[in-house]
């Protein structure tokens, strides 16, 4: 039966380790359909009902895709705050998560693995996202007509998924800092707002000034910008790549230091 | 590194760890350490400059009351929290270090499998970060769990769950298996397979670190007890040595007189009667208390004298903690 180790095999590789927690995260989430479903289809409903009725945004191919952008970033960055701030705040209160931290990975593997589930479950939002637009708008005739070139495509894709990266540690940030139910209303508190002065619901041209300027220092709405541009070839502003960074950077930290103070705290 | 020789010593001594010669288990190799470690939360000590040795090949069974120290101790060698001040040592190695825990293995204390991942799919999980891993369909079936093997762990009973748990600290082919009140709320026939379990991983040489409400559990599984008490040990010996550290003793006879009388006998630690109107007195030395009754003229019958149990030992112990405190140093000395 469970003898001891006769052999002295190699430990496993860390990527092995972040198959493993991947395989075991994605499984998970796939089990409760609810939490699939909601952050799949919002905002391919979104665009459903807010961008194919209005006739002078579908009719013209550059709108129509900065549409599309704004709605395929405002599905990642909702993927990942909620799958990481809530997830997160949830399993700190799971035991479970405790006895993870005593088998012998570090905690690089299952961090990578949440990042992953993350962006997969948002690669999925995007999809219907790019299939509606691709039927029911323009947007498909700013690549026929040659104007733009079809591997902005994938590109935009791999652009969304990194531009989620500021919201991922915001994430962090409010699951290690939240209770599971805390973190569940701070999350809704700061996504909407967010989403909203970022641009990703009306495009910031319908701005006023003041909170065009506001929103130039947003996070989101660097993402926004730069999702924008990689996918219709404009609207992005000089400082977009620095926004973003410098945001990744500092919300990066906050999640450290938060990881760092809940580890101290932390005791039964 | 002293792991080689851990490895070469391990052989020699895996003949040797019956339960009843915890001196001999003393001279094997020690698989994890703990030396004079201190751990406090706000301003609450939860630990303060305890010292701990685990040898291969002993069951070490860790007694204590409730805020004790005792899940604290184990978290620090868990790799779960770094001690405040002290060292502690696993395989040679800093708890914290993941390579230090590849030989270690543990169940969480409640049942908090995850709900939606199959048994199949949670072991074969778990298995996943050792060298060497039980083969899951293996696991599940000494287990007794072959048939839930598709089955969510959500849908488990809680005797399925803790049987799951403990089949988890074993997965890796572990030296050192720690278990943190493995059979709370386990029906007796659950806790009867369990114990043979870890009884089989006993006998293959494993190493074993036990905590329990249940003495019957730590009389049954441990070789070694250990007692802590407000952060430190204030015992530590065989199962007999810690009965007769304290030389209890339970003196039960009929009277018609209350308890309250016997508990000012000297040498009483308690007195109680019971719903047939017997009285029992917990003594340090029954001869003396049965004297005293003798002496005192009590009417009693059916007199009878028996050995302390572990429970009762260990509530004298923690009620005396600093003259126990004072015995062991002079003991070691």
């Amino acid at each position: 039966m469970t003898t001891l180790a006769h052999r002295n095999p190699a430990p496993p590789t860390q990527a092995a380790l972040l198959k493993a927690h991947t395989k075991a995260q994605v499984l998970e989430q796939l089990r409760i359909p609810v939490a699939v479903i909601s952050s799949t289809v919002f905002p391919t409903l979104a665009l459903l009902f807010f961008v194919i009725p209005q006739e002078m945004v579908t009719s013209n191919p550059i709108t129509a895709l900065t549409a599309i952008a704004q709605l395929a970033l405002f599905g990642v960055m909702s993927s990942f705050l909620f799958n990481y701030g809530i997830g997160i705040a949830e399993e700190r209160a799971n035991p479970w998560n405790s006895y993870l931290r005593t088998l012998p990975a570090g905690p690089v593997p299952s961090t990578i693995a949440r990042a992953l589930t993350a962006m997969m479950f948002a690669f999925f939002a995007l999809i219907p996202v790019l299939i509606l637009g691709g039927l029911m708008t323009s947007a498909p005739e700013a690549f026929t007509n040659g104007e733009l070139s079809w591997s902005r495509i994938p590109l935009s894709v791999v652009v969304w998924l990194f531009c989620g990266l500021p919201f991922l540690a915001l994430g962090l940030f409010i699951g290690y800092l939240c209770t599971s139910k805390v973190a569940i209303a701070v999350t809704q508190v700061v996504f909407f707002p967010m989403a909203f002065a970022g641009g990703m619901m009306l495009p910031p041209i319908m701005f006023p000034d003041w909170l065009n300027t506001f929103s130039l220092f947003l996070p989101s709405r660097a993402a926004r910008d730069i999702a924008v541009q990689v996918l219709s070839g404009q609207g992005m502003h000089a400082s977009s790549v620095l926004c973003l960074v410098a945001w990744t950077l500092v919300l990066g930290g906050l999640a450290l230091w938060a990881n760092r103070r809940d580890q101290g705290r932390r005791f039964r | 590194m002293k792991v080689p020789a851990l490895v070469a010593e391990r052989t020699s001594e895996a003949t040797s760890n019956s339960a009843s010669n915890p001196t001999e288990q003393r001279t094997t190799a020690v698989l994890a350490s703990v030396t004079n470690a201190s751990k406090s939360f706000g301003n609450t000590t939860a630990l303060s400059g305890i010292n701990l040795d685990i040898h291969a090949g002993e069951a070490l069974g860790l007694l204590g009351p409730n805020g004790a120290g005792k899940s604290t101790l184990i978290s620090l060698l868990a790799g779960l929290r770094r001690a405040d001040s002290g060292r502690v040592e696993l395989f040679g190695r800093n708890p914290l270090d993941p390579k230090a825990r590849l030989q270690l293995g543990t169940t969480p204390q409640a049942t908090s499998v995850p709900q939606t991942l199959k048994l199949r799919e949670t072991v074969d999980f778990v298995a996943a970060h050792y060298p060497d891993p039980v083969p899951t369909a293996e696991l599940l079936a000494d287990f007794g769990l072959s048939k839930m093997a598709e089955k969510q762990c959500g849908a488990l009973s809680g005797g399925q769950q803790r049987r799951l748990l403990v089949a988890l600290a074993l997965v890796g082919r572990p030296r050192l298996v720690v278990l943190d009140e493995p059979t709370t709320g386990l029906d007796v026939d659950a806790r009867e397979t369990l114990w043979q379990r870890l009884e089989e991983y006993r006998r293959g040489g494993g190493t074993l670190l036990i905590t329990s409400h249940y003495l019957e559990e730590i009389q049954a599984l441990a070789s070694r007890v250990v007692v802590i008490d407000r952060g430190t040990v204030i015992a530590d010996g065989s199962v007999d040595e810690i009965r007769s550290h304290v030389a209890i003793s339970k003196v039960s006879f009929k009277s018609q007189l209350p308890a309250s009388f016997f508990e000012s006998f000297p040498q009483a630690v308690s007195a109680a009667t019971s719903a047939k109107g017997i009285t029992t007195v917990v003594t340090q030395d029954a001869d003396a208390t049965v004297r005293q009754l003798v002496r005192e003229g009590v009417e009693f019958t059916g007199l009878e004298v028996h050995a302390a149990s572990l429970e009762e030992a260990f509530l004298a112990l923690t009620r005396h903690s600093s003259e126990a405190a004072t015995e062991t140093a002079k003991d070691s000395a």
